[in-house]
């Protein structure tokens, strides 16, 4: 379990490098370390093919697709944008391929506005996100909503570049 | 300027007696915009050492917030009475005071306090004291007088009920001083952040903590008749509603839905709650019955409803809802129907609170610059922005209708004002670190 543990965290990192050099903004892992039990990843390999040497689940690949796991929102927006829709494809053919792995996708929004409105706004961008992954074959137990609004910021501060970071919806796998 | 006036107001007194009256009604008037120019003079503390409590300093802070009164600065006293019987009226009438409140604290058996307190206006002559051809000032109209037994620990509510005595006198409006108000906290850094519900005396200070957690608390709504709290609470990381007795700290959850459980308003009998669910995939509202756990749907859009509250005579819920494309409050009747919508003014206004008599309605409200903390004659429809904040927020209504709590940032830090509802007079309340948001005033107690 500990050296499960180093792995993942190692992997964590590299996960994090790789999402800061893929488009530019902070983001940080948000992996639950917790045992993975899926046990079948020649399946996903075959499903999911990057021609890479990596071997093992495609979810900690470094290279692969499923590294972004965060997508943005514009301001009091829950529509998704192209390069959102390419990082959601990406995790609902994942998911679709292995119905026994779950998903939280956390809805969050900026600090603007009132509260209560924002953790709504943060539940329409969350279920934005799984009625594409539900379209895409992804079944609705695999996928859990949680709504955070503006009380789980990914930036401090209150300007653009802290609310930019913030408007986001983070997939979360269960595992 | 005013020491002009004042100057000009000792000359016509010295020539004009008779007609003292009217040159410092002028005064008066002149005074900031119609706030009464009010002196309480340190209370005298008659034990050994320290006093126990500044009570008066308590009183001039509660008078000051609520921007009805102008207190005169100690430095300008000409004297230092403690009782009626020491009050050289002259002193005060020179200084254009309208109102004096004098007083002492003595320790009383068992460490105990009793603290008296006399407030005088005076310009006014009592009728029942003989005309007699000793001093004038015998005749001074006494308002209010009291003692009032303390222990240690309730001296500041006793200097807030105080407060409320000449504010009632003074104004003709209950006083809300010696009232509590909720919030929460969020303090640590961003990979340990800590959340707290907290109580505390309407001015910020005797804080208590009902919960703490490592998951975000929201939307603390106090039941009409002030026994308990219901809140969000994120703990598991899901939201789920709860209800808090505050007497013994008992808890239980009412609502945990799939997707949110937020926002819950109690209705004016305290039974009932109206709460945010989204177990239909988008957010709606829902009255929920606290005995039984019944719930009814009160709204069903495709559009985000949230932030319900009562009319205070329960006849009506008033919510946000961005049906038109964005964020403007709607009203509808408790039973259900149709919703009909109050605001059009701005391109957003939210999370509603109505004033205790049911016809002003404050809420966040943004015209494009930022968000401030506006009201609205509920039968008018009249809009008046009170604040001037970037990112003001969640508006709370003074049981007394006199004032509003909201929340802002402050140097990167979520503080809390308290503005009079005439938006003259503004204080941000002196609150341990950390940041500081969701104030929620709480009812009078009995």
């Amino acid at each position: 379990m500990k050296n499960y543990s180093k792995l993942l965290l190692v992997s964590s990192l590299l996960l994090g490098l790789a999402a800061c050099t893929g488009t530019g903004e902070k983001k940080e892992s948000t992996d639950p370390v917790i045992e993975d039990r899926s046990g079948d990843a020649d399946a996903a390999s075959s499903a999911l093919p990057h021609g890479g040497a990596f071997q093992g689940d495609p979810l900690d690949d470094p290279a692969g697709e499923l590294v972004n796991r965060i997508v943005y929102f514009d301001y009091d927006q829950s529509e998704i944008s192209d390069e959102a829709r390419g990082i959601i494809t990406a995790h609902a053919a994942y998911l679709a391929s292995r119905p026994g792995m779950r998903v939280i996708l956390e809805g969050h929004t900026d600090e603007r506005g009132s509260r209560e409105y924002n953790i709504g706004l943060g539940e329409r961008r969350s279920q934005a996100v799984r009625r594409l992954m539900l379209f895409q074959g992804v079944t609705d137990d695999q996928i859990e909503t949680v709504s955070f609004g503006e009380e789980r910021p990914a930036a401090e501060g209150s300007d653009e570049h802290a609310w930019s970071q913030n408007r986001r919806v983070e997939i979360l796998y269960q595992r | 300027m005013g020491k002009v006036i004042r100057i000009l107001g000792l000359l016509a007194l010295w020539w004009l007696p008779w007609s003292a009256q009217a040159v410092l009604n002028i005064q008066i008037t002149e005074g900031v915009e119609g706030e009464t120019p009010i002196a309480i003079v340190p209370f005298a503390w008659e034990g050994k050492g320290k006093p126990p409590e500044d009570i008066a300093a308590i009183i001039s802070n509660d008078l000051a917030r609520s921007g009805r009164f102008r207190l005169i600065a100690e430095k300008n006293f000409l004297e230092h009475p403690h009782h009626g019987g020491e009050v050289n009226f002259d002193n005060w009438r020179s200084l254009g005071v309208e109102d004096l409140v004098v007083g002492r604290i003595r320790p009383s058996a068992n460490g105990r306090y009793l603290v008296q307190f006399q407030l005088f206006d005076i310009y006014r002559k009592s009728e029942n004291v003989a005309v007699g051809p000793g001093s004038d000032d015998a005749r001074i109209k006494q308002l209010a007088g009291y003692n009032l037994p303390a222990t240690k620990n309730d001296l500041r509510r006793t200097a807030h009920y105080i407060s409320d005595i000449i504010f009632e006198k003074l104004t003709g409006i209950r006083g809300a001083f010696a009232t509590k108000i909720a919030y929460v906290t969020a303090s640590g850094s961003k990979a340990d952040k800590h959340y707290s519900l907290q109580i505390a005396d309407s001015d910020g200070h005797n804080p208590f903590t009902v919960l703490k957690s490592p998951e975000p608390i929201m939307s603390p709504s106090w039941s009409p008749d002030g026994n308990k709290l219901a809140y969000v609470s994120f703990e598991g990381r899901k939201s789920s509603i709860y209800v808090q007795e505050l007497s013994t700290g008992q808890r239980r959850r009412v609502s945990s839905h799939k997707g949110i459980n937020g926002a819950p308003a109690w209705s004016p009998d305290s039974r009932r709650l109206a709460v945010t669910l989204s177990e239909n995939g988008n957010p709606d509202i829902y009255v929920l019955d606290v005995a039984n756990g019944r719930k009814t749907r009160l709204t069903s859009t495709t559009s985000i409803e949230t932030e319900a509250v009562w009319s205070p005579d329960g006849n009506s819920v008033v919510f946000t809802s961005d049906r038109s494309g964005r964020p403007q409050l709607y009203s509808v009747p408790g039973s259900g129907g149709r919703a009909r919508r109050l605001t059009f003014e701005g391109s957003y206004n939210s999370r509603a609170r109505f004033s205790p008599d049911g016809e002003t309605l404050a809420m966040v409200h943004s015209s494009g610059s930022g968000f401030q903390i506006a009201t609205m004659n509920v039968k008018t429809g009249e809009l008046n922005v009170l604040s001037n904040g970037r990112l003001d927020e969640s508006p709370s209504f003074a049981p007394n209708g006199s004032m509003i709590l909201y929340a802002t940032g402050y140097k990167g830090k979520g503080v809390l004002y308290a503005i009079s509802v005439d938006g003259k007079a503004r204080q941000r309340l002196l609150l341990q670190d950390g940041d500081v948001r969701e104030p929620a005033w709480g009812p009078f107690t009995q």
